[in-house]
C-alpha cells in the first residue's frame, strides 16, 4: 500500500479556509477501510466517505489510527433529515487531523429504529453530540452510556428537527397565576404560520396563498373555459 | 439552592471518615448549582454531587436557551438566516457571521474583493478582543477580582462602536455578508482604530498587573482544571483552551481564510491546562490581534468592499435610480434570494471561544436544507465533569469561566 501525497494548504484568492488535501483520498480510503466503504464523495473539495453503519466504530479506529489520515479529534456529529430515502436520516460526523492538517467527513445512513453504533469509547466529546442528535432527530445510538435529551426541555415530546415536526411547536408554555406554575398548552397562533415560496418571483407558487382560494379557483374555471 | 438529597445525618463530623453505624447510609450532597447563578454565565444548570466540599460528579444540564436556531434557519432564505448567527455567541457576533458566510461562499464559489477580506480579518480581530475581553475579566470576577471588569469594559465599549460605526448595530451587526461585508468602512474609521490600538496596551498591562501577579488570583486558578493535551484532544477542546493545554493548533494558521495568510502574528501557546494558563493565552492574544488589526489597517487596499456579483450581492443604492437592471437584482436578491448549488461544505473557522463550524447543506434552492452549527462550548462544556472532579466547589465558577461558555452558541 502506497503512501498518498499529501497537498499542502494553498491560501489565495479563495475566502474560505484553505485545508490540506489528499492526492487520490477515495482510492486511498478505499484501501484502507475496504468493503466497509460504501461510497466516497468529493464536493467543494471536501472529501466525504459514507459507510456501513454496523462498521462504523471499526472505521473510526481505523482513520484514527492510520499514518497518513490520523484522524484525532472527532469535531462534530449531527443528523440531517432525507423524508424521501428509505432510510430517511443521515448520522455526520467531521474528523480532524491536527497533525496532518486535514479534514473527512464521514456519513451513516440510519432510520427511526436502527441504532447507530456509539462512538464513545473511542472519543467522550462524542456522548453529547450524541444526546444532540438522539433529541433532535430521534436516532439511536447503540451504547451511549447516558442518552437523555439535551437541548429540548424536560418531558419534551418529539423530534424537533425532523422535517415532519412542524416550525411553530405543539405546546407553547405560560405562567399561570392560577396554577402558581408554568403551564403547557397547545400552541396558539394569533395568524396561520406562512412560509412563502420565492424561489420564482415572476411565475407565481405553486400553492395557494392564504386569503386567495378564491382566485385560484376562478383560475382554473377559466382554463376550463 | 441547597437540596439535601441523603437521608443520613449526624452532628458527629468524623462520620464521613467512619463507617456508617445505626444503619444509617452516608450518601453525598446533590445540589443544583443554577439555572439562575451569576457564576454560570447564563442560564446553566450544573447538577453536582457533592461529597462535602469535593465535587464528585458534575452533570451540566443545557438546553435552557434552546432557540431552535437551526431549524428556524431551514426555514429562510440564506440572507434572511444570516442575523440568527449574531445571536449565537452574543459576546462575539461577526466572528459566528464569518463561517456562516465563508460556507456559503465555500459552496457558491463566490470570489470575495481583497479590501472585503482585509475588512473581515479586521473585524474579527476587534470581535476576539471583545469577547476576550469579556472573557477575562468576568473570570477575574467569579474568582473575586471587580476591578478588571470595571476597567476594561470601557475599552469594550469602544470597540461596540466600531461595531456601529460600520452595521448600525452595537451587537448584532448582520455586517458580514455572502461576497463581502455590508457596506464600506466611512471615512475616518481606520484612523480612530489605530489610534485605539495605541491606547489598549497601557489598559491591558496595567488590569494584567492587577491579577495575573495576584495570589489570591493564581491560588484560584493555578493548578485548577488541569487537562493534558492527550484529554484536550478527546475532548474536542479547540481555540484558546487547547493552546493552554500545549498544542500549538490555530485554524489562523493552519487553515487560513480570508486575509489571515497575509498578516503575521503568533500562535499563543500555554504550558500548564489549568485555568490560569487559558487565562493568559487569552490575554496575550490580544496583543496578538492588536497586531494583526494594526496590519489590517496599514494594509487595506482601495476597492469594492464586496463582490460585484450581482446574483449575490445587491447593487448600490445609487446605481438602483439610474439601472434598470441594477433595480431587477435588487428585487430579485430580496425576494427569491441567491441559490446555492446543491451539496455540503463544514466550513470552520478560529472564533475567540475555539472552532466554530457550519456544516451546510444547500439542495440547490434559496434555502438551505440543513445548517448544523458547531458549538465550541458544547465540547468544552461536556468537559466539566472530567476538570470538576475531585475539585472544590469553590473551583466550579472558575473552571466554568476559564472555558468561555456562551449559552447563546451552547443551546443555539
Amino acid at each position: 500500500m502506497s503512501a498518498p501525497e499529501v497537498k499542502a494548504p494553498q491560501p489565495g484568492r479563495c475566502s474560505w479556509p484553505a485545508v490540506a488535501s489528499v492526492q487520490g483520498i477515495e482510492g486511498y480510503l478505499g484501501e484502507i477501510l475496504g468493503d466497509a466503504l460504501l461510497a466516497t464523495e468529493v464536493h467543494v473539495r471536501e472529501a466525504t466517505a459514507i459507510v456501513g453503519r454496523e462498521r462504523l466504530a471499526w472505521v473510526m479506529e481505523t482513520l484514527r489510527a492510520d499514518p497518513v489520515l490520523r484522524m484525532e479529534q472527532l469535531i462534530d456529529i449531527c443528523g440531517v433529515d432525507y423524508p424521501d430515502r428509505a432510510e430517511r436520516f443521515e448520522v455526520v460526523y467531521q474528523l480532524l487531523s491536527m497533525r496532518a492538517n486535514l479534514r473527512l467527513r464521514v456519513k451513516v445512513t440510519t432510520d427511526a429504529r436502527t441504532p447507530v453504533p456509539s462512538l464513545t469509547a473511542l472519543w467522550p466529546v462524542a456522548g453529547w453530540y450524541e444526546r444532540e442528535t438522539w433529541d433532535c432527530y430521534g436516532v439511536l445510538f447503540d451504547g451511549n452510556p447516558d442518552l437523555r435529551r439535551i437541548l429540548t426541555d424536560y418531558g419534551f415530546e418529539g423530534h424537533p428537527f425532523r422535517k415532519d415536526f412542524p416550525l411553530t411547536g405543539h405546546v407553547e408554555l405560560r405562567y399561570s397565576e392560577e396554577h402558581k406554575r408554568v403551564v403547557y398548552e397547545p400552541v396558539k397562533l394569533a395568524q396561520d404560520f406562512r412560509s412563502f415560496d420565492f424561489l420564482s418571483p415572476w411565475e407565481g407558487t405553486d400553492y395557494v396563498l392564504p386569503g386567495d382560494e378564491k382566485a385560484g379557483e376562478l383560475a382554473k374555471e377559466h382554463k376550463r373555459a | 439552592m441547597l437540596e439535601r438529597a441523603g437521608v443520613a445525618w449526624t452532628k458527629d463530623d468524623m462520620t464521613d471518615l467512619l463507617p456508617a453505624k445505626d444503619g444509617n447510609a452516608i450518601e453525598n450532597y446533590m445540589i443544583n448549582f443554577g439555572p439562575q447563578h451569576p457564576a454560570a454565565h447564563g442560564v446553566l444548570r450544573l447538577v453536582m454531587e457533592l461529597d462535602g466540599e469535593i465535587i464528585e460528579r458534575c452533570d451540566p444540564h443545557i438546553g435552557l436557551l434552546h432557540r431552535g436556531t437551526e431549524k428556524l434557519i431551514e426555514y429562510k432564505t440564506y440572507l434572511q438566516a444570516l442575523p440568527y448567527m449574531d445571536r449565537l455567541d452574543y459576546v462575539s457576533p461577526m466572528c459566528m457571521e464569518h463561517s456562516y458566510v465563508l460556507a456559503i461562499e465555500k459552496l457558491a464559489a463566490i470570489e470575495v474583493p481583497l479590501r472585503a477580506k482585509y475588512i473581515r480579518t479586521m473585524f474579527a480581530e476587534i470581535t476576539r478582543i471583545l469577547n476576550h475581553i469579556l472573557n477575562v475579566t468576568t473570570h477575574a470576577m467569579d474568582v473575586g477580582a471587580m476591578t478588571p471588569i470595571l476597567w476594561l469594559f470601557e475599552e469594550r465599549e469602544k470597540l461596540m462602536e466600531f461595531y456601529e460605526r460600520v452595521s448600525g448595530a452595537r451587537f448584532h451587526a448582520a455586517y458580514f455578508r455572502p461576497g463581502g461585508v455590508h457596506q464600506d468602512l466611512p471615512d475616518g474609521l481606520l484612523e480612530d482604530i489605530l489610534a485605539w490600538c495605541d491606547g489598549f496596551p497601557k489598559v491591558l498591562g496595567e488590569m494584567q498587573g492587577l491579577v495575573a501577579d495576584n495570589r489570591i488570583f493564581k491560588q484560584r486558578n493555578a493548578d485548577i482544571g488541569v487537562i493534558p493535551a492527550a484529554d484536550a484532544v478527546a475532548w474536542g477542546f479547540t481555540g484558546p483552551c487547547i493552546r493552554a493545554s500545549g498544542i500549538p493548533w490555530d485554524l489562523r494558521k493552519a487553515q487560513p481564510y480570508d486575509a489571515y495568510h497575509l498578516v503575521d502574528f503568533d500562535v499563543i501557546v500555554g504550558k500548564d491546562g489549568d485555568c490560569y494558563a487559558r487565562f493568559m493565552v487569552r490575554m496575550e492574544e490580544m496583543r496578538q490581534s492588536l497586531r494583526i488589526i494594526r496590519q489590517c489597517v496599514n494594509d487595506m487596499p482601495e476597492g469594492p468592499h464586496t463582490t460585484l456579483d450581482r446574483k449575490v450581492a445587491p447593487p448600490s443604492r445609487a446605481e438602483m435610480k439610474r439601472s434598470m437592471e441594477a433595480l431587477i437584482h435588487h428585487f430579485k436578491l430580496y425576494t427569491e434570494g441567491m441559490r446555492v448549488p446543491a451539496g455540503d461544505a463544514y466550513v470552520a473557522t478560529e472564533s475567540p471561544k475555539g472552532e466554530f463550524g457550519i456544516y451546510l447543506v444547500a439542495d440547490g434552492t434559496n434555502k438551505p436544507w440543513r445548517c448544523h452549527v458547531r458549538a465550541t462550548g458544547m465540547a468544552h462544556l461536556q468537559a466539566m465533569d472530567f476538570l470538576c472532579k475531585g475539585h472544590m466547589l469553590a473551583d466550579a465558577p472558575a473552571i466554568l469561566g476559564s472555558l468561555d461558555i456562551v449559552f447563546g452558541e451552547v443551546d443555539r
